[in-house]
């Protein structure tokens, strides 16, 4: 599974960082999403669709590989 | 609150086809009006009277709350709304008031932010919130047996907080507190809140002159430095971050702790294994939902929502209290209970206005209650449940004041 990240809908809440620390990161001086990872990680799963899920402005999506 | 208090005693009754003003009175301080859970059930958008004579739409349940508050079809401009609780016309956001504008000028001055409220910068601070919360718990024990956990310990945790981020003196703090009071009521008073709003300006003036003389290591400085903002937008930034860095976390750590202490079996619980905090954190936001009237949006186009057309200049008013209750989301919703999984509450908002300070304040509130319930093993209310003062007559639910012993 792999992520797709709009950083131009991102409004920087840090949902996603919440969710998943190890695959979501923000930007130092935007706060937009950044991805830490390509792939996410088997034990990640649910946390990425819990993080896209709560993510406030649908900035981010999952797709097969 | 003139216009509320008449309002609430009005009888609930009435044909069923004529819209009712939204419901405000709570069976208790934890519970929202039980007309909301009624009408999440029936006709989870419906119509009720605002004041001013126009018919509006009141969302309850969570999957239509989240979509009204992320469709750009619906504004967040103020001056396009009907208030569900006054009369009284709104006015346009001030300059730099980013929480009442749509994009894109509410993108300039967000993005000005964001990366000051990351969920990493936010954790490098939580040594420093652990040092003010020690310092308050020794304040309030202090105080002795019978102490207000609002004034010596909710209110100045994240007053100090939000000063030091922002660069604004703590020790003008009953100044900006008492103002913020004034602001936050639930219906204004017209003249007290543009006073309070003109005294704060000018004092946020002086505060930008200052910093583009002399920089500091602050939120203001680095706007004023780097923005390209006008003094206006300047004092409109700061005065928002100001007032939502005060009023909204204060009510959370206080009315939080207020529902831990009237629900034993669950302070027990983070008691014993306070690594349960920060799912206790997620579920007193859901339960209590501070914004207990909701959030305000008008739409800027007829839009389609469950079977009704929306029409272009309407008002819709979310309750989030409503929403945060919905069963389908959260299953059983009505009791506490810090080990549901709560996360995906609207508490914040959703959407591009969502709360810019939400990891601040949940670092405040973990810090904060840990330490509580840490330092005070026998906390409990030192009046009976029905003697604390509610705050019913302001905008962001808490309480005025919550004598405490141990």
């Amino acid at each position: 599974m792999k992520i797709i990240a709009d950083a131009g809908r991102c409004i920087g809440a840090g949902q996603c960082v919440m969710a998943a620390d190890s695959v979501f990161d923000q930007d130092p001086a935007t706060g937009e999403v950044v991805l830490l990872v390509a792939r996410v990680p088997a034990d990640e799963v649910d946390a990425v669709l819990d993080a896209v899920s709560t993510c406030p402005t649908g900035a981010l999506a999952t797709a097969e590989d | 609150m003139t216009t509320e208090t008449t309002r609430e005693s009005r009888p609930a009754g009435g044909p069923a086809h004529e819209p009712r003003p939204l419901p405000l009175a709570r069976p208790c301080p934890f519970t929202p009006p039980a007309e909301l859970t009624d009408l999440r059930g029936r006709q989870p958008l419906s119509r009720i009277a605002n004041p001013d004579g126009t018919t509006g739409w009141l969302v309850t349940d969570y999957a239509l709350a989240r979509k009204v508050l992320s469709d750009p079809r619906f504004s967040a401009r103020q001056e396009l709304m009907s208030s569900p609780l006054t009369d009284r016309a709104f006015e346009p956001a001030m300059p730099g008031g980013f929480l009442f504008m749509d994009p894109p000028e509410h993108t300039r001055y967000r993005k000005l932010l964001t990366g000051q409220f990351t969920v990493r910068r936010m954790r490098r601070l939580e040594a420093r919130v652990e040092e003010v919360t020690g310092r308050q718990l020794a304040r309030l024990r202090a105080q002795g047996p019978g102490a207000d956990l609002v004034e010596h310990f909710a209110l100045p945790i994240p007053s100090l907080m939000i000063c030091e981020l922002l660069g604004v003196p703590y020790e003008d703090h009953e100044f900006f507190q008492s103002r913020a009071v004034a602001i936050f009521r639930l219906v204004q008073d017209p003249e007290e809140a543009s006073a309070a709003y003109a005294g704060l300006r000018t004092y946020l003036l002086g505060l930008v002159r200052r910093r583009r003389e002399e920089p500091a290591d602050d939120i203001l400085s680095d706007l004023v430095s780097g923005g390209g903002l006008t003094d206006d937008e300047l004092i409109g930034m700061a005065l928002l971050l100001l007032l939502a860095g005060h009023e909204t976390t204060a009510n959370m750590i206080a009315m939080g702790t207020f529902a831990l202490l009237s629900h034993p079996g669950q302070s027990a619980l983070l008691r014993e294994d306070p690594s349960l905090i920060d799912g206790a954190v997620e579920e007193l936001l859901r339960y209590l939902s501070i914004m207990h009237v909701g959030l305000l949006r008008a739409a800027l186009e007829d839009v389609e929502l469950a079977g009704h057309v929306i029409e272009k200049g309407d008002t819709v008013t979310v309750s989030v209290a409503a929403a945060n209750r919905d069963p389908e989301k959260f299953g059983p919703s009505e009791d506490l209970d810090i080990t549901r999984p709560a996360t995906g509450h609207v508490a914040f908002g959703h959407g591009i206005h969502q709360c810019l300070g939400q990891q601040l304040a949940r670092i405040e509130m973990r810090i904060g209650i840990n330490g509580l319930l840490r330092e005070f093993p026998g906390l409990r209310l030192d009046v009976p449940v029905s003697e604390v003062p509610v705050r019913k007559d302001m905008g962001v639910l808490g309480v005025h004041r919550l004598p405490v012993t141990w």
